[in-house]
């Protein structure tokens, strides 16, 4: 039997499932593989759940809009591995919820930003860009170390996130509120922590060791960008894709 | 609300009337000049701030980190989106000979549920409520109130459908419809995330990283393909024939090109995601998709173009053709330079600077806009009893403004963003990179100052136009018509269905 569009131009039942039918093929091809094929994410060492703090600083950097002008992704490219470093691995962004890859540069991209540049210099340039670099046109963002830490249940934020598959242990939810607070303490026991999240960057941010403000948080963040996965230990046949 | 009578012609089902609820089709065509204007306004304001980042005031709630998704929001959901509640809902009416389904009460919920999610997402961005996640920042609550008031939209729209009295369904509607049912997809797709407490507004998205980064993308771009596409192609496939007074040019090429486009679209989203950490298979698969895509979008072009074909003398006399038939010209223009840039190897140069914003923007403002405006200066002396616009010339006037806006804006674009790609990789002669990412963004100053004196351009001649819109509809109504004001008294207005 000839098929005849007619059929579909009189009935907007059938026209609406040739509709459905039809867009769901191009989205179900290229996003089911990826949740099913191993090789999607190369497996390398070092990455870990965020720490209470870097993930309160994550937040904020979603709150003002960063990624509107950052991207934190590097390609594979000469000039972008001189630039920011090793170019971004899928493993990386892996505990991202969500992703922050960006899509435009204003600004440099972070992905390796943690450890380019001292907390003073980030504090700086946070509460005014042009006094360190007189060419940016980033907003000055000063009102971040005025303002006092407020996280009202940060268990509730890693329960979360658990949900969605970050693993995060009982232990670390249950510490979650002394975490978040001992990081930007000089004077905390921070053993503990670091066993739970190593590498993290410890000690006062904003300069001001006496408050926990969201400059901390921001700068906590922004400092352990690109530093997890330690690159002296990957070998280019592991990221293969 | 208030109804419009119409006498269908005789010969069909002589004396039958139609009684067509334009109440909430002036709603919807009031608020999309309102939001445009708001748009605009924030996309100056933004322009400005990056050619004088002494604009951000210092404020958390003005700084561009903010601002920009204000801007985009307003322009796509709160403009684009109420031009196409306001052109579907006539156009289904007109073309179904049937008045909207569920009635003034329901059409208007849908109306003021649309307006509040609008608001919402809003002063969300202003307080720093945001997903984080490119053109779907509203969180969690919002999100469920939209899809909320879209199921109800779809319900209005399709049950119209059902209640024709032609036995076709108008091509027009194919889009609309394929626009009204993808977006709900894409929305429910892209923004499953798991709220931190249920009083609470944060929440975390299901997908993370890669897999995260395809979906936003697969949505991001066919938020592009169906809301600013399939939907405007709808308009595209009413207003022009009616404008032009001319039939569509090729019935077979707009089932051809309809079928074709919207398998497509859904494919092209990865080539956001050209050289990241997305698996090349995937990236192939993006950039193949998008190149084919330009067959269909130009089939639309040239079936929009083509119906012209006897009427090209009008351009000279009717500057709403003009806007009409420019936009379709822009819309052309744009899905050439979009496969162009889905190039691997044009990526490379393009990807993360001013030129994607240049072609978004020739997209937005030559397209959508354009043909916006061309259906509403079309519309407004219909839903108000008027013989035309107020003043022919002033719609001239605005054409050119915009035009010369567009022009400015787009044209600094592609220079600030080839340039900026090509700063970027650039090697002195010791085989060191020659500039400072710092040095890159001052080269921007004055292209960025271009921009914003072409996006004023555009914004004033909006003005221009609510300026005329409002002549028109406070002009004098014709004695023997009574015409009532948008939101006031209720009466019924006679005039002749086509």
């Amino acid at each position: 039997m000839k098929f005849k569009h007619a059929l579909l131009e009189r009935n907007v039942v059938l026209l609406a499932i040739g509709i459905v039918v039809t867009i769901a093929i191009g989205g179900l091809v290229e996003i089911v593989p990826l949740h099913t094929i191993k090789s999607t994410i190369e497996p390398v060492q070092g990455m870990r759940p965020y720490t209470p703090l870097e993930l309160v600083g994550r937040n904020i950097y979603l709150r003002e809009g960063c990624y509107n002008c950052h991207s934190q992704m590097v390609r594979p490219f000469r000039d972008e591995v001189e630039r920011y470093g090793h170019y971004s691995l899928a493993a990386e962004s892996m505990y991202d919820h969500p992703f922050q890859w960006g899509s435009k540069r204003t600004g440099p991209d972070l992905a390796r930003v943690g450890g380019k540049y001292s907390n003073e210099w980030q504090v700086a340039h946070l509460k005014d860009p042009r006094s360190v670099v007189p060419e940016s046109v980033m907003p000055p963002y000063s009102f971040l170390a005025e303002r006092r830490l407020r996280v009202r249940d940060i268990a509730g934020h890693l329960k979360a996130l658990r949900a969605v598959g970050v693993p995060y242990s009982d232990e670390m939810i249950k510490s979650a509120a002394a975490d978040l607070a001992a990081q930007a303490d000089p004077e905390a026991d921070t053993k503990a922590l670091l066993q739970r999240y190593p590498k993290a960057v410890l000690g006062d941010f904003d300069g001001d060791p006496k408050r926990l403000t969201e400059m901390d948080a921001l700068v906590a963040y922004l400092q352990i960008l690109g530093r997890m996965v330690d690159f002296k230990t990957v070998k280019p046949e592991q990221l293969k894709q | 609300m208030s109804v419009a009578v119409g006498v269908l012609p005789a010969g069909a089902q002589a004396g039958a009337r139609v009684v067509y609820d334009y109440g909430v089709v002036r709603l919807f065509t009031i608020a999309t000049m309102f939001w445009g204007l708001a748009a605009f306004l924030v996309g100056v304001v933004i322009a400005f701030q990056l050619a004088f980042p002494v604009l951000n005031l210092d404020l958390e709630w003005t700084s561009f980190g903010r601002l920009r998704p204000l801007h985009t929001s307003a322009a796509i959901f709160a403009f684009g989106g109420n031009a196409l509640f306001a052109t579907s809902l006539y156009v289904v009416q007109r073309t179904c000979k049937a008045p909207l389904w569920g009635g003034p009460a329901l059409t208007e919920f849908v109306f003021w549920g649309y307006q509040l999610f609008i608001v919402l997402a809003g002063t969300g961005y202003v307080l720093g409520i945001t997903q984080g996640r490119e053109y779907a920042e509203p969180e969690w609550y919002v999100d469920l109130w939209l899809t909320f008031v879209w199921v109800l939209y779809l319900l209005v729209y399709g049950g119209t459908i059902m209640r024709r009295k032609e036995p076709h369904i108008y091509v027009a509607n194919w889009f609309y419809l394929a626009f009204i049912i993808t977006v709900a997809v894409l929305h429910l797709g892209n923004n499953l995330a798991v709220p931190v407490s249920w009083m609470g507004v944060k929440s975390y998205s299901v997908f993370s990283g890669v897999q995260d980064a395809l979906t936003q993308w697969w949505y991001g771009h066919n938020a592009v393909g169906f809301f600013l596409t399939a939907g405007f192609l709808g308009i595209m496939y009413y207003f022009v024939p009616k404008r032009a007074e001319r039939p569509v040019y090729s019935y077979r090429l707009s089932i051809v090109h309809f079928w074709s486009l919207i398998f497509l679209y859904i494919w092209a989203g990865p080539h956001h995601l050209h050289y990241t950490a997305l698996p090349d298979w995937a990236q192939s698969l993006g950039m193949m998709f998008s190149v084919m895509l330009w067959m269909p979008s130009w089939g639309g072009m040239i079936n929009g173009l083509m119906t012209l074909s006897g009427a090209w003398d009008k351009l000279r006399t009717d500057p709403v053709l003009r806007f009409l038939v420019a936009a379709v010209g822009f819309y052309g223009m744009s899905t050439f330079e979009g496969p162009v840039m889905s190039i691997k190897a044009v990526n490379a140069l393009s990807h993360y600077t001013d030129w994607t914003i240049g072609h978004v923007h020739s997209g937005a403002l030559g397209w959508v806009a354009f043909i916006s405006f061309g259906a509403v200066y079309f519309l407004v002396p219909k839903l108000w009893g008027r013989k035309e616009v107020y003043s022919l010339k002033l719609v001239s006037a605005h054409f050119w403004i915009a035009t010369v806006g567009i022009v400015l804006y787009i044209t600094s674009m592609w220079v600030s963003g080839i340039m900026q790609g090509l700063m970027w990789r650039a090697y002195d002669k010791l085989g060191f990179l020659q500039y400072s990412f710092a040095e890159t963004v001052a080269a921007m100053h004055p292209y960025y100052v271009i921009r914003a004196t072409g996006g004023t351009l555009f914004l004033i001649g909006a003005l221009v136009m609510v300026y005329n819109l409002v002549k028109t509809v406070r002009a004098g109504a014709p004695a023997h018509e009574r015409i009532e004001s948008p939101l006031g008294t209720r009466s019924a207005q006679v005039q002749p269905a086509e």
